[in-house]
């Protein structure tokens, strides 16, 4: 059933000119010791858009959004092949510094991630959003660490809530402003592509409407590549939206398309609820 | 004769154990003869334990207890016997004489002359034990079939077998636990009665505080806690220097191994380098002992001389080196847990934006766990402080007061070794100064397990 | 708008820069981390190099092959032949004579008595043994191995330094030559050193043994695991499967982790306070030993077994109660049997632990002399670890060898215990 699909997929989806794709994906292929859980995935993602991406569980979504920043690495029997380019430079090359070839760690400064349960350091709030900073030393002082740290905190609406107590522990918040720390903690390295694995499933409605405005914001000026288990939060943040299907990019369009009127009829047994 | 004695002795528990089972199979029997007239409770196998059990029970009881006890009963009678001919004995004669009556009685050389005395005391002790013997196996056999009769008339088809047997289970757990408590407590009076009669001997203040430790100079009725030798501070200070240079040895090497298997290590090495540890973990501390008086001392002193350095065949070095050594897998396999206990999504939070694996663990992991690794070290540190056999073979015996590495010190532990390894004359101060040293030790090392295990505790609830 | 495109390079710019120095911290922690792994093995390797050869010759004995004629006249020069009589005789003439006629060069007392010195003192017993065995031997020549005394068997296996002067060693430089001498006559051989595992122990070096040691250790960890076995296995059950969670068990749980991190001579303090003064038990005896030991393995095996009990998943537990076993049947006769191995395992570690402990044994007085292979717990006897203790501090060069021997004996005994407890984990482990 599964080797049918390849003749029907649609890939590209017809927003962009060529100009303003960030990423591009080639023949992707993921395996996991012998199971094989992405099958040559093709896809290109827009700089200053949201991605939705969307599929029943197990689909392969989170095993996609990983290889875009080479989190795969740290999982022993993982296994990538294909051609992931950031901005054309292919980011599975080897590593060791030369020209052409991206830096693993740079990568990662460039594609940021927010992950589905809020992880902030157990360090201060202000700590938090440094570290980024701190590490690949971005800024020249201290002032300017502190401009950093309050405009990131600012973008994501927490530092009213939060300026008066920096110094406190970012366990301390609730878990929607958790959420937003880790997405100020990511801004703050100034990448060029966010990746967001469920953000808003371990938060309550109204933490999640709020995550939602902000990253409606940030498309402005980031890449946006959002895993997403709920139809309708997709269809309310995205502007284009992929489906997977047992490891399978089955289709991926303007979300208008997908959600309304999807061509493939995986898509359209998903959207309508008769799978999943 | 003590020979046959002993052969009597098994066969006579033999005998006890079958008449158990003899029991047993009374008490099930009739419990079989009642359910086939009438519904029974419990399985029948259940009347058999009962009755079984208050046969042997009692029996269990009276044995352990004349174990414990006899023996002291049994010398005392023979010494009150004698009472006339020994009331001039001081404690070491008493103590000669005991011995040696109870090895002639035993069939056992006897080095000196066997005196008339001897021989009486030693014919006494047989007699007294024969009648002791007697009486057990009598009291035994009687109280052991009386509970047999209470508890076989109590069988019926209405008597609860099984919940009876079920609660004497439930309260032979709950006994054992309470061993737990006894251990506790049989070294806390052991150490502190010792201890108090050694501080109506000498000052508190001169013990704790005192810089000079050498108990040959006994003290005489005049001098009572005035000579101030038996000032523990040197003692502290040894124990204190040797257990840093072991903490310095193995804390680093101990956590870098941690980091090194559990971050970066491909997997067969990690096979390969746990076993590796844990042979570390388990040489003998005798053994350790036997190879730093034996290898590492003459190495050390021999590699101070080509530099210029005067360093004591007996230095702390050596022995600090040594005992570190043998912490690195306690370091190492604490340090361990804590690592693990640090969920992944701090790693992938890290790495996500762009850290290193050194960053990561360095500013991210190290401080999240970092009160797991100082209650591990506080741990290890404890068994520095505690350790008896490494230092008794390759450190000082004299106490100098020094933190000077390279001399030689002696530790709390030697000195308890070295005190009670004599001639014993229970009430002297050097034995009972062994007791108080005890009771330091044991206050000391406590206090830092308590802190350390509720730190660890207080860590592990963090993250889950 | 697209601001980000012109900071952005500014950040990679600096990004980049920073890489070179990151990825050589990174490389100088990964190196320091393998460094650390490489000190412990290569401690490991020393110290396994430096036991084994200091010891492996222990295993080695030389002797001499002497005919010696058993002289009825020596054997019983009263002319009476009881059987008392053979415990005074005095064999090592009847050695010497033997000996002579191997050396006749012998001129003067003084090199007499230097050649009677190169057999061990130990060689008249053999004879005096060979012989109340078998009377009939009397009157006859017969072959013997004899064991040769300790300062010929150190220069027959190379320790002695031939060039130093003869003040300081023990052996002569004419008793080299005599040796050498019967060396040269095929007299010397080398064999398996049995002596070293079935005699106890003895002040000469070639006539000590291990087996005193053995059998005192064998006694007392049986001892320890009978008593602390069952008891501990209770008191975990009591406190995983029946206690309430109070302020009772609280205390409980802390008093017995901080019993298992007890010094282990404080145990040795209590054995010797309680047991032997107060309660009277015999010094330096096995059932004392076995009893101090049972005490410090027992907190142990609480831990391990609580681990064991935890490890057995609730549904279990529900599932036999479901079927309207009592809590007692529940948890003897399914969770129990499940959470054996590990249980097993958890308790012959400690025990292992156990075998390895000197200090607590030290302190109720094994340090004695103990010659006799003991038959009873209550009687004196000497264990592995305090045997090794003892032999280190002895003067004679031969020791030095025997030390290193009994660690080895003792580390077998270690391995097999552990590599037993880790065989049981991993053929009955359950991975639930």
């Amino acid at each position: 059933m599964e080797e049918e699909l390849d003749s029907n997929f649609i890939t590209v989806g017809n927003i962009k000119t060529e100009k303003s794709v960030i990423m591009n994906v080639e023949d992707c292929n993921v395996y996991y010791g012998d199971v094989h859980a992405l099958k040559n995935v093709n896809m290109e993602i827009g700089k200053s858009e949201v991605l939705a991406l969307i599929g029943p569980s197990g689909c392969g979504k989170s095993t996609f959004i990983r290889c875009l920043n080479r989190l795969n690495d740290t999982i022993d029997i993982a296994r990538v092949t294909g051609k992931i380019s950031l901005d054309g430079q292919d980011i599975y090359s080897d590593y060791i510094n030369s020209s052409g070839n991206m830096d693993v760690v740079l990568l990662r400064a460039r594609v940021g991630m927010v992950f589905q349960k809020p992880n902030p350091f157990p360090k201060s709030i202000f700590e938090n959003v440094a570290y980024g900073p701190k590490i690949h030393g971005l800024t020249k002082d201290k002032q300017d660490l502190n401009d950093l740290v309050e405009s990131c905190l600012v973008k994501v609406g927490l530092w009213d809530e939060v300026k008066d107590r920096l110094e406190d522990s970012g366990t301390s918040l609730s878990g929607g402003q958790q959420q937003r720390l880790c997405i100020a903690r990511a801004i703050a390295v100034q990448p060029e592509v966010i990746l967001m694995d469920e953000p808003c499933s371990a938060l309550d409605p109204i933490a999640t409407e709020r995550i939602e405005d902000l990253i409606s914001e940030l498309k402005q000026n980031y890449a946006l590549v959002v895993v997403t288990h709920s139809m309708q939060q997709a269809s309310r943040i995205s502007q284009r939206a992929a489906y997977f299907h047992m490891g399978n990019l089955v289709e991926v369009d303007s979300s208008e398309k997908i959600f309304n009127d999807p061509s493939h009829a995986l898509t359209t047994n998903y959207i309508s609820g008769r799978i999943g | 004769m003590y020979w046959g004695i002993k052969k009597m002795m098994s066969i006579i528990a033999l005998s006890f154990l079958l008449i158990t089972f003899l029991n047993f199979r009374a008490g099930r029997s009739k419990a079989l003869k009642i359910r086939e007239n009438t519904t029974i409770h419990s399985l029948p196998e259940y009347y058999g334990y009962y009755t079984a059990f208050w046969f042997l029970i009692p029996v269990t009881l009276i044995g352990i207890s004349w174990l414990f006890f006899s023996e002291s009963l049994i010398t005392s009678f023979v010494l009150s016997n004698l009472q006339k001919e020994i009331v001039n004995f001081n404690e070491i004669q008493t103590l000669n004489f005991i011995n040696g009556f109870k090895n002639l009685s035993e069939g056992r050389n006897i080095t000196g002359e066997i005196s008339l005395l001897l021989k009486e005391a030693a014919s006494l002790y047989s007699y007294f034990s024969t009648v002791s013997n007697t009486l057990l196996i009598f009291a035994c056999l009687s109280i052991g079939l009386f509970g047999f009769y209470i508890s076989i008339n109590k069988v019926s088809s209405v008597f609860q077998a099984r919940n009876a047997i079920e609660k004497y289970i439930n309260y032979f757990f709950l006994a054992s636990t309470c061993i737990a408590i006894l251990a506790t407590a049989g070294i806390l009076f052991s150490v502190v009665f010792e201890a108090i009669r050694f501080f109506g001997l000498v000052d508190l203040d001169d013990f704790l505080f005192g810089l000079k430790w050498s108990p040959q100079m006994a003290i005489r009725e005049d001098q009572v806690g005035s000579s101030g030798a038996f000032g523990a501070i040197p003692l502290f200070v040894g124990t204190i220097l040797i257990s840093i240079i072991a903490l310095l040895v193995a804390v680093p090497i101990g956590l870098m191994n941690a980091i090194y298997l559990s971050e970066y290590s491909p997997s067969n090495v990690r096979a390969y380098a746990k076993p590796m540890l844990e042979i570390l973990a388990g040489i003998p501390t005798v053994v350790y002992g036997f190879f730093a008086a034996i290898t590492v001392a003459p190495f050390l002193r021999g590699l101070g001389e080509f530099v210029g350095l005067s360093i004591s065949s007996e230095s702390a070095l050596g022995v600090g080196l040594v005992m570190g050594i043998m912490i690195i897998p306690l370091v190492s396999s604490l340090s361990d847990d804590v690592i693990s206990a640090v969920p992944q999504s701090m790693r992938d939070g890290s790495l996500g934006l762009g850290a290193t694996k050194s960053e990561t663990i360095k500013k991210v992991i190290l401080p999240a766990a970092l009160p797991g690794i100082v209650g591990g070290v506080l741990l290890a540190a404890s068994r520095a402080i505690g350790e008896t056999m490494i230092v008794v073979m390759a450190a000082g015996l004299s106490a100098k007061l020094t933190i000077n590495p390279l001399d030689a010190v002696t530790t709390v532990t030697v000195q308890i070794v070295t005190l009670l390894v004599g001639d014993q004359e229970f009430d002297s101060p050097k034995t009972l100064a062994a007791f108080a040293l005890g009771l330091t030790l044991f206050v000391f090392t406590l206090v830092l397990n308590y802190f350390a295990l509720r730190i660890v505790k207080k860590y592990r609830e963090q993250y889950e | 708008m697209n601001n980000i495109n012109s900071s952005d390079l500014s950040v990679t710019k600096l990004i980049e820069k920073s890489l070179e120095k990151r990825n050589q911290k990174e490389r100088y922690f990964r190196i320091y981390g393998l460094s650390s792994l490489v000190i412990a093995v290569v401690f490991l390797l020393t110290f396994f190099a430096s036991i084994i050869s200091t010891g492996y010759q222990a295993f080695i004995k030389t002797d001499i092959e002497l005919e010696v004629f058993l002289d009825s006249e020596v054997i019983y020069p009263n002319g009476t032949k009881t059987a008392e009589d053979l415990f005074f005789v005095d064999y090592d003439s009847l050695i010497f004579t033997s000996l002579k006629e191997q050396l006749p060069e012998l001129k003067n007392r003084n090199e007499r008595r230097q050649a009677r010195l190169i057999l061990s003192s130990g060689a008249s017993y053999q004879i005096q043994n060979k012989i109340i065995k078998d009377k009939s031997l009397v009157g006859q020549t017969v072959s013997f191995i004899l064991p040769l005394d300790d300062e010929v068997d150190m220069y027959l296996k190379g320790y002695v330094d031939t060039e130093s002067s003869e003040n300081s060693r023990k052996i002569t430089d004419f008793q080299i030559a005599l040796v050498e001498n019967l060396n040269k006559k095929g007299l010397i051989h080398k064999n398996f050193n049995t002596t070293l595992f079935v005699s106890g122990d003895s002040r000469e070096p070639e006539l000590a043994g291990i087996l005193g040691a053995l059998v005192g250790s064998f006694m007392m960890l049986s001892i320890t695991f009978i008593i602390s076995f069952p008891l501990a296995v209770s008191a975990a059950i009591y406190l995983e499967e029946f206690a309430k969670k109070n302020m009772w068990t609280d205390f409980l749980e802390v008093n017995i982790n901080n019993l298992a991190a007890v010094p282990s001579i404080i145990y040795g303090l209590l054995g010797l306070a309680i047991f032997i003064n107060f309660f009277g038990f015999p010094r330096s005896a096995p059932i004392v030993g076995g009893l101090v030991l049972s005490l410090m393995t027992f907190p142990v095996v609480i831990i391990a077994s609580r681990a064991a009990l935890k490890s057995v998943p609730p549904s279990i537990r529900d599932a036999a109660l479901g079927l309207g076993a009592s809590k007692i049947q529940t948890t003897l006769h399914h969770v129990v049997p499940l959470a054996l191995p590990g249980m097993l395992t958890g308790s012959i570690v400690g025990m292992a632990r156990a075998l390895g402990e000197s200090a607590p044994l030290i302190m109720i007085g094994m340090v004695a002399f103990v010659v006799d292979i003991p038959t009873s717990i209550t009687e004196p006897s000497a264990a592995l670890p305090v045997q090794v203790f003892l032999w280190s501090d002895a003067p004679e060069r031969g020791f030095a060898e025997k030390t290193s021997a009994a660690i080895l004996v003792l580390l077998v005994f270690l391995v097999l215990m552990n590599s037993l407890a880790i065989w049981l984990r991993n053929k009955f482990q359950i991975k639930w």
